[in-house]
């Protein structure tokens, strides 16, 4: 059992999702699916047992000016070779089969990391929803219509908590609030297409986050 | 839209160009695979074209209807899906709006469309 979960290495790829649109499946059905711009991604660091304590490969993805990046991470970059990038993801035990692939200053493509018909998780931040109701942020049913003659109680939480015992309301009650702009992942998308000369990636389902945000991908 | 996304949706330029190009108010012939168990059958679908929704994109559908037996029935198709076996284009109809809801509420000679005529 132990040994299977140590096999379960990750490996993984950084990119922006680019939209929405959908195919026909060769069983004729319309897939809705998503199209993301992944890589060409920089390793920029490689952590190992001896002095990190874990194995890690760090990536990096999108170009960014030079006079808007920190003069430390300028020099992090510049060890590694590569211009200043955007987004540095760090993911660990990446797969021991890409061994010599990812070597410091190195570029890894999607072509590399995923085959057509994986499995793959997709990391995203979410859209922001703003301040929401209990109905729309925890799924609260609101009173159904059943307002008893009372304009405005249509969509509200109801009770939150008895009276004299306990005298409080109980941490973590669901409540309205912001809602959105977390982090996401969603498991199991299918890899459908991947275009090498294009480092474009097309996986099934949908992928947090707005268009041009940042989406990670993992196996 | 996109470029990258254009990109992936101009690789079903080559499914969709063999189709003839139709438009709303034209008769067409739609020919369509069925499975029945392991069998297959072409099932055809003749009627008018009231609209077609998503044009040039992966998405885009057509809606077909045609009277039968009295009663009014509408059929939508999604263009690129591999049911689809053939369109045959029967008579190109003059019309002056994009979708014809108008001809749901119409029967008989009402619902009438007059034929295009071109000069060649």
């Amino acid at each position: 059992m132990y040994n299977n979960i140590i096999q379960q290495k990750m490996s993984g790829i950084i990119g922006k999702k680019v939209g929405m649109t959908s195919i026909f499946s060769a069983d004729g059905r319309n897939v809705a699916c998503t199209l993301i711009e992944a890589g060409p991604c920089v390793v920029t660091q490689v952590k190992n047992v001896e002095s990190d304590g874990y194995n890690a490969v760090q990536l990096a993805f999108g170009e960014r000016k030079e006079k808007n990046t920190p003069k430390p991470l300028m020099g992090h970059f510049k060890k590694a070779g590569t211009t200043p990038k955007q987004k540095v993801v760090e993911f660990r035990d990446f797969r021991i089969e890409f061994e010599g692939q990812v070597d410091l200053g190195k570029t890894v493509n999607p072509d590399g990391v995923f085959v057509e018909g994986d499995f793959v998780d997709a990391i995203g931040t979410s859209k922001g929803k703003g301040f929401q109701g209990v109905v729309k942020r925890h799924g609260f049913a609101g009173v159904g219509g059943q307002t008893h003659g009372q304009h405005n109680r249509q969509r509200h939480p109801g009770s939150i908590g008895a009276c004299s015992w306990p005298s409080r309301v109980f941490k973590g009650m669901r409540m309205a609030g912001r809602m959105g702009g977390n982090r996401v992942k969603v498991l199991n998308l299918r890899v459908l297409k991947i275009y090498p000369e294009k480092n474009l990636i097309l996986v099934s389902g949908s992928v947090p986050g707005a268009k041009n945000s940042f989406v990670i991908l993992e196996k | 839209m996109s470029e990258l996304l254009k990109f992936l949706e101009a690789e079903s330029n080559e499914a969709r160009s063999k189709f003839p190009s139709f438009k709303a108010g034209d008769t067409i012939n739609v020919h369509v695979k069925i499975t029945e168990g392991n069998k297959e059958r072409i099932q055809q679908f003749q009627g008018t074209v009231i609209q077609r929704k998503n044009p040039n994109s992966n998405g885009e559908t057509f809606t077909v209807r045609k009277i039968s037996n009295g009663i009014g029935v509408e059929r939508i198709f999604p263009l690129l899906s591999p049911s689809i076996e053939k369109i045959e284009l029967i008579r190109e109809g003059k019309v002056r709006r994009a979708r014809l809801y108008y001809l749901r509420g119409r029967q008989g000679k009402a619902a009438k469309i007059k034929e295009k005529r071109s000069f060649k």
